[in-house]
């Protein structure tokens, strides 16, 4: 993975000391909040329902065991005992002292941490495949354009005061486990005719209030042009944007009201005027960062035989671990949702357990997942059976990977200052309602999603079943999404009809999942129900 | 009753207006009237509270009770997380919220 160099750290380092300084001000009274604010958001630290949050970034959702270490010991020393794993590959902590930020972002730097780039009107922590690097089925390993583009746009002066936030996922499969179409910038790497490497670009996708599906804007970029290209489309938003009007800034707007022929066209023409400035980057550069992500030392001849006699391990490794490139090699997910517990959460203890796993058992690797799971990316199968007692004795052996109880969910109103609903509840009775685990198999995939606001941090819109909380003349009240995905397959769920209160939702989505199963067809996962009977198939049975 | 609410500047935790400081006890909260926004004002201009607003609350048998959820957990704590909340032994401090 990517190693900080002198520059890298220097800068971070001064970052830590300017905020420092911003901080000792505003609490000397110095500063009023409203100059305050945007410097906190620029250093990840939000004002919440009972606290500061601070959001610590995790590029493309990659970090290893010293790094995990450190997250437990700001848990420990700083928080509550316990961080969140969020939707964007971040971590999140809930409990924070703006005294302690400092020493905080100090103690992350020993680490190769910060957390800029988390808030703010920037381009925010770019997400990836959290497979990378040993997926079977990527073309290549796409962190280190994902790491090229981090370095390229932070602090860039041009990219520091963008009219709203921007997101860039980054995969390079055919299979989509990055959301890529939610995005406000997506790429995967392809090969074309001439088995050319390239990027296939997507533009104009987010959630939110007014969600919207990216559309492809190019079907194949060089590789060598991803930054030409990116300031592009960069340069269009920014030049159109609509800074007078929140509700029309992001990107997403734009080329929605442009259609995606026009975007298109203007993109295009600004990377022909970025190709006469020469600010790609030179070959040399992108060698200097893939050298990081070199693959590790991985043992030829390895059995892919897996232990079979334990039932509860048989069933585990089945349903968490997924292909790797290397025989002999096995992904594994790690489930951030035992049932009735808070979906992404995890203690510092389990943080240590889970990196003395990855140290021992992945080449020191770990991944955090837009699903708010973790992955083991680099594990020999015949460590399996050691990484799952593991797992048991820290309580994070559950085998739900994209089952009912893998649900997504924000914050909510528990914590969040924008929410209008709580989210975590209805996870965690929706998660005990379905908890057998033989239910659980028998209904297949299914992937849940619940937002505590139209903000749609829970991704509801691409929810197979999504919940959207909203406030009924004070009084929580919850909407029912069908039919959404944030896969290759992408889609946009719809609305069922009136909303439910907290006990109905839940009934309701009984009512929906039963009727799946009276209405499937053998081999038919929920999502191929719902789009072959629409939404009319469900209808009576969830309102009756 | 019209309670003042904001953020403690240093640490965040929920504060309310008891009629001489802020104080992270709701049931401490005093009706401002029509002195809220004088107050808040003067309050967030001294950067003694972070980003302070009215509310409406209640007088009842329990003590002061914000009118919307939203405040009754700010009052409280995360509902999901009833250890970390102002009342961890207090089995009834859900139904308080709800």
């Amino acid at each position: 993975m990517y190693r900080y160099d002198r520059y890298d750290q220097e800068m971070v380092d001064a970052r830590v000391a300017e905020f420092r300084d911003q901080v000792q001000r505003r609490i000397d009274g110095q500063m009023t909040d409203d100059q305050f604010k945007p410097l906190r958001l620029k250093n990840g630290l939000y004002l919440q329902l009972h606290a500061y949050m601070l959001r610590v970034a995790i590029p493309y959702g990659t970090l290893d065991s010293r790094q995990m270490r450190m997250l437990a010991h700001i848990a420990r020393k700083y928080d509550r005992g316990y961080g969140h794993f969020t939707t964007r590959q971040n971590i999140q902590y809930n409990w924070i002292r703006l005294a302690d930020t400092p020493d905080i972002l100090a103690d992350l730097a020993t680490v190769e941490m910060h957390a800029i780039q988390t808030s703010g009107e920037s381009i925010r922590n770019i997400s990836a495949d959290q497979y990378a690097g040993a997926a079977a089925d990527e073309i290549m390993d796409p962190r280190p354009w994902a790491e090229l583009l981090r370095q390229a746009t932070t602090f860039h002066p041009e990219f520091s005061y963008l009219p709203r936030k921007f997101k860039i996922a980054l995969i390079a499969s055919a299979a989509d486990r990055a959301a890529l179409r939610w995005h406000d910038f997506a790429l995967r790497i392809v090969k074309n005719a001439e088995g050319e490497t390239g990027f296939q670009v997507y533009a104009g996708g987010g959630m939110g209030r007014t969600p919207f599906m990216a559309y492809e804007i190019r079907d194949f970029l060089p590789t060598q042009h991803i930054f030409s290209y990116v300031q592009a489309v960069l340069r269009v938003w920014n030049m159109h944007a609509r800074r007078d009007n929140i509700h029309k800034q992001r990107m997403k707007i734009l080329v929605h009201e442009l259609g995606q022929e026009e975007f298109t066209r203007q993109v295009e023409a600004e990377f022909q005027h970025m190709l006469t400035l020469d600010t790609d980057f030179p070959q040399v550069e992108y060698d200097r960062i893939a050298e990081y992500f070199t693959p590790p030392p991985f043992e030829a001849g390895l059995t892919d035989r897996i232990e079979q006699s334990e039932p509860g391990f048989v069933a585990w490794a089945d349903r968490q671990t997924a292909a790797h490139k290397m025989p002999g090699y096995a992904i594994v997910n790690i489930s951030l949702k035992p049932v009735g517990e808070i979906p992404g959460d995890i203690s510092a203890e389990q943080m240590e357990m889970i990196a003395d796993l990855a140290e021992r058992y992945s080449f020191d690797e770990l991944r955090a997942t837009h699903a708010q799971n973790l992955v083991l990316p680099h594990v020999r199968k015949q460590d399996l059976y050691a990484v799952w007692q593991g797992l048991v004795a820290a309580g994070l052996a559950d085998a739900n990977l994209d089952l009912v109880t893998d649900i997504i969910a924000c914050p909510g109103l528990d914590y969040c200052s924008l929410a209008n609903a709580r989210s975590i509840p209805v996870a965690q009775q929706i998660a005990e309602r379905f908890a057998d685990p033989e239910r659980q198999k028998d209904i297949g995939e299914l992937k849940i999603k619940i937002s505590g606001c139209i903000n749609a941090c829970g991704h509801h819109h691409a929810g197979q079943i999504g919940i959207l909380g909203v406030d009924r003349k004070g009084t929580e009240n919850y909407q029912l999404l069908l039919g959404g995905s944030g896969a290759e397959d992408a889609s946009q769920a719809k609305i069922t009809g009136p909303g439910f209160d907290e006990a109905g939702i839940v009934d309701a989505v009984e009512r929906t999942i039963e009727q799946y199963r009276t209405l499937r067809n053998p081999g038919e996962r929920f999502l191929d129900t719902y789009r072959r009977v629409g939404m009319e198939g469900f209808k009576e049975a969830i309102y009756g | 009753m019209i309670v003042l609410t904001g953020n403690d500047l240093k640490t965040g935790d929920v504060v309310w207006w008891d009629g001489a400081g802020w104080s992270a006890d709701v049931n401490t909260a005093v009706d401002v009237g029509q002195e809220a926004d004088t107050i808040a004002l003067r309050e967030d201009a001294a950067c003694r509270v972070n980003v302070p607003y009215a509310i409406k609350a209640e007088h009842t048998s329990d003590g002061v009770r914000p009118a919307h959820i939203k405040d009754r957990i700010r009052a409280l704590g995360p509902t999901v997380r009833m250890d970390l909340t102002r009342r961890p032994d207090d089995a009834g401090a859900q139904d308080w919220v709800i």
